[in-house]
């Protein structure tokens, strides 16, 4: 499936051909710890056990901020 | 994953299970609430100064505190914003202007100090040439600066309480950088009442998100609809202190509770820490140039003046 994905952290917007199904299996993917992120479709909160769908438009937003 | 509260749709899953958008908001509050009861971190009396930036964790201790008050009924008229502007470059005017509307829609005072006023350059001109005499990071040289700030302006208004919006993964990394470098003496420093007893001159720094993580902080301001800019500082990644966040987040991931059981073990050991630092530190005076709170003779920041005034 097709998933386009908005990192909030460098501010980019990428598309992924992704063959797996939950939000975790994504963050994996990415390696990014889910501890430091979190994840939302359509502005809604995701928890890592969500399914993700074809043509989802992800956010992953950075939890760390400042300095 | 549903929520264990009522089998909504949850937001985040804790230790002890999931939360949907309205118990999670609950919970945090509470937490909140009590940490600042169990703690005594805020007095019917006090005049409350805010240390804000404009970041995720001061809009909500600032929100959370005027809440607190309106909730035990204290006049919040004690209250007031102090926000350190440190001079880093596309960083800090953006986390500024979020804060002046947030202070303005809350009617809570603000006062904006710059280190141009204060030190006479900004963090990005001070940095460079303190670190070519020094070799201090960017980091130690902008805390020097805020700690200054805060505790002089403080106590020029009044206050008789800094709050600051330290959370839970900022102190996790905070003991751990004390044991890293051996740096015993500030050992008994951190917990949720910053410093070892009270002292001429220094107001007394308080945690009220203490028990909350970085994760569920920022959870939170997204729920509330609080508006930010989430610009990380670009000078963050070359500390220290980033180097163990990383850590801390990766033992986090596989072994769930660890910032938790760093926090729940040196609380345990605070009372012992603050004994032996009080029995070993009885030096901490004033500097004797600027006047302000200092366990040396000069403190940090008129070091740190002088080598901008060379």
């Amino acid at each position: 499936m097709n998933i386009t994905i908005f990192n909030e952290k460098d501010r980019t917007t990428t598309t992924l051909d992704f063959d797996k199904s939950t939000v975790e299996d994504l963050l994996t993917h990415l390696n990014i710890n889910s501890e430091t992120v979190l994840v939302t479709r359509n502005n809604e909160i995701l928890t890592e056990d969500e399914l993700l769908n074809n043509d989802d438009t992800i956010e992953i937003l950075s939890v760390v901020s400042g300095g | 994953m549903q929520c264990e509260k009522c089998n909504g749709k949850a937001v985040i899953t804790l230790q002890h299970g999931s939360l949907c958008k309205p118990h999670f908001i609950t919970y945090f509050e509470e937490k909140v609430f009590k940490t600042i009861n169990k703690f005594r971190l805020i007095d019917r009396k006090d005049k409350i100064c805010i240390a804000a930036s404009g970041g995720k964790d001061s809009l909500t201790v600032l929100y959370l505190t005027k809440k607190y008050l309106d909730h035990y009924h204290i006049p919040s008229e004690h209250l007031f914003a102090l926000c350190v502007d440190e001079g880093i470059a596309n960083y800090r005017q953006h986390t500024i202007i979020d804060l002046q509307e947030f202070c303005k829609e809350h009617k809570i005072p603000l006062k904006v100090i710059t280190s141009q006023e204060e030190f006479g350059a900004p963090l990005d001109e001070a940095y460079p040439k303190i670190n070519k005499d020094t070799k201090k990071k960017p980091c130690n040289v902008c805390g020097v600066f805020r700690r200054y700030i805060l505790n002089k302006y403080a106590r020029q208004e009044g206050a008789t309480k800094v709050i600051t919006g330290h959370n839970l993964d900022d102190e996790a990394q905070a003991i751990m950088m004390n044991m890293f470098k051996a740096n015993t003496t500030l050992a008994g420093r951190l917990g949720p009442i910053s410093g070892i007893h009270e002292q001429d001159g220094f107001v007394q720094r308080v945690k009220p998100l203490y028990k909350c993580t970085e994760k569920e902080v920022r959870l939170y301001t997204l729920l509330k609809g609080f508006k930010i800019d989430y610009t990380e500082c670009p000078y963050s990644q070359l500390g220290f202190r980033h180097k163990v966040q990383v850590m801390l987040n990766d033992f986090e991931k596989d072994f769930r509770g660890t910032k938790q059981g760093i926090i729940k073990s040196y609380l345990a050991m605070l009372p012992l820490l603050k004994q032996h630092d009080q029995q070993t530190n009885d030096s901490i005076k004033s500097c004797k140039t600027c006047q302000e709170p200092s366990n040396k003779e000069i403190c940090n920041a008129c070091e740190m003046k002088e080598v901008l005034a060379q």
